[in-house]
């Protein structure tokens, strides 16, 4: 059997420099890694619903079972609209600047206090 | 505050908005040659896939607001003119955050996808490899030649597949085929369909239902790499002999492998670079590319054309599944849009695609200007492949739906259409 190093040839990079897309790459670099952890607690939530689903169903725990547990239809919609929502509440600072787009402009606190006061 | 009447009735229920979920991993029709996915790497693959689903749905369409509202304006006003290429919108939409983030992420889900897809077929490689030696061993439908040279322009790791196509980590082996196919499904948002062949089968319904009396006994399917395409291509036309031809072995064999585990054994996969590829002049009912262009060269892709008009026979027909070239009228910010993979996706020749003319190419190949044909082709999917509530949302889709509201004409055929472009010669 040949021994072949996964952990290498999973993370080895494509041809071509790398392109960062921040002003700042140390930005990048931990979007990077804040992402991969994002996905890899998204991993864990998945399984945790399994062990739930098992549970509710009286199948014992194991790593077998796990392993072999599909999802029903429902099932499979509920975790796939669990990770849509996630992925939008992780994303929202994102979103907040694409929304910014639309309005007005800054507020200044002070003249806002005014206006809210005047009768 | 005006005195606005008060609701006596209780108030409904408000109906939740549907939102678009992408299908799960687990969709993907499994053969053996396909890597066989832990509880934990289906769940990553799940967050994938909405990851691209939501880059491509919830974000990458406002990049024609921020170029609108922030990007042009303040150009025109620090230049006094309008920008004059990509290139130039490029290099502006660099400064804007909004942009900056969503570049970043596209990118990131690009590579991560790599890596969750690779992390699984490597670690399984000597068994979907000794899988696929079931299928291929002594096969005559299986002809490779290691003679054949892989193009320089192939070699670039295409839409950030390290190794692309082309690079074998055990001698003979399957993995770039299995790590295109796990990992395709997961950028394409599910979008290509639970056998990742709805370009294909598209193409077939399409010949199928416009030219009912033509009966194609010999098909080339031109850089059919692992046959996704091919596939559906053979088995409407089960009487015809398909012909996929492909410079990389690995996809080949893998191609191979997974056409007989579905059953269909009516394709030839035959390794050879499609511009010095040998068979008889005129011999040929049907040539068909899928997706291929972009990932060439302009002289090769030229000389390609011409010899795809050499080896049909007269009243045969040459169809190309390709991203639709730039028209007079496409806005610079769609052209951005669409450009964006030649510089940040590894596919340096679809910018310059772009730019070039479908139509005088083909003439320039030797069609004449009549033979000449562009379609939209309605997708025709798989059916019973999803759940109901799946809606793909492709990484492409923002500009897509930016090109399809443009085209007046063809705007109703285009919006769940496919772009095509041929001849009759
Ligand atoms: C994006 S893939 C498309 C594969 C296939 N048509 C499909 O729809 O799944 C492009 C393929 O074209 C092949 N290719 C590029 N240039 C070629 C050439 N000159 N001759 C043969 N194959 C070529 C590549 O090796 C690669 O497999």
């Amino acid at each position: 059997m040949t021994i072949l190093d996964i952990n290498a040839l999973a993370n080895a990079k494509a041809k071509g420099k790398r392109p960062y897309f921040f002003d700042d790459p140390a930005v990048e670099r931990v979007l990077s890694i804040t992402m991969a952890v994002a996905g890899e607690l998204a991993v864990t939530r998945e399984r945790l619903d399994t062990i739930e689903r098992l549970l509710e169903a009286g199948t014992p725990v194991t790593k077998a079972n796990i392993n072999a547990f599909k999802p029903d239809d429902d099932a499979a919609r509920a975790r796939q609209a669990w990770h849509a929502e996630y992925i939008s509440r992780i994303l929202r600072i994102v979103h907040q600047e694409l929304e910014s787009l639309q309005s007005e402009g800054d507020v200044n606190p002070e003249a806002l206090a005014d206006e809210i006061s005047a009768a | 505050m005006t005195d606005a009447p008060v609701s006596t009735t209780a108030t409904a229920t408000p109906t939740p908005v549907e939102v678009a979920l992408p299908p799960p991993y687990s969709a993907l029709h499994r053969h053996p040659m396909l890597p066989v996915a832990t509880h934990d790497e289906t769940a990553r693959m799940n967050f994938l896939i909405n990851l691209v689903s939501h880059v491509g749905k919830d974000i990458a369409p406002a990049m024609p607001a921020v170029y609108a509202k922030r990007v042009e304006p303040a150009f025109k006003k620090s230049r006094g003119r309008d920008f004059a290429n990509t290139s130039e919108v490029r290099e502006a939409m660099r400064a804007e955050p909004a942009y900056q983030s969503w570049a970043a992420l596209r990118r990131g889900a690009q590579e991560m996808r790599h890596q969750a897809g690779r992390a699984m077929v490597f670690r399984q490689l000597e068994e979907i490899d000794a899988a696929a030696r079931r299928f291929n061993d002594g096969a005559p439908t299986l002809k490779l030649n290691p003679q054949v040279q892989v193009p320089k322009y192939v070699s670039v790791d295409n839409h950030l597949s390290p190794g692309g196509y082309e690079r074998e980590v055990l001698a003979g082996d399957i993995a770039a085929g299995a790590c295109y196919e796990a990992g395709h499904f997961v950028t394409a948002g599910g979008g290509t369909g639970g056998k990742s062949d709805w370009p294909g089968r598209t193409i077939a319904h399409f010949v199928k239902r416009q030219f009912p009396d033509f009966k194609p006994k010999r098909i080339l399917d031109l850089g059919a790499g692992g046959g996704f395409n091919a596939l559906p291509i053979a088995e409407l036309y089960p009487d015809a002999e398909v012909i996929a031809v492909d410079v990389a072995a690995p996809m080949l064999r893998y191609g191979h492998a997974r056409a007989k585990a579905f059953g269909v054994n009516n394709i030839t996969f035959l390794q050879a670079d499609g511009e010095t590829l040998d068979l008889a002049l005129g011999s040929l009912d049907w040539v068909q590319t899928t997706m291929v262009w972009h990932e060439t060269a302009l002289g090769p892709f030229r000389n390609m054309l011409k010899k795809i008009r050499t080896l049909l026979r007269p009243g045969g027909l040459s169809l190309n599944f390709e991203q639709p070239n730039f028209d007079p009228d496409t806005p610079m910010v769609e052209k951005f849009l669409r450009d964006w993979d030649a510089w940040y996706n590894n596919e340096p020749f679809w910018a310059k695609l772009h730019t070039l003319n479908f139509r005088d190419e083909m003439i320039a190949a030797g069609f004449t200007p009549a033979q000449v044909f562009e379609e939209w082709a309605p997708q025709v999917r798989s059916a019973g492949a999803y759940p109901a509530w799946v809606q793909t949302v492709n990484r492409h889709d923002a500009e897509h739906a930016m090109a399809n509201a443009r085209k007046s004409t063809k705007a109703v055929r285009a919006k769940s259409g496919m772009y095509l472009f041929g001849a009759w010669n």
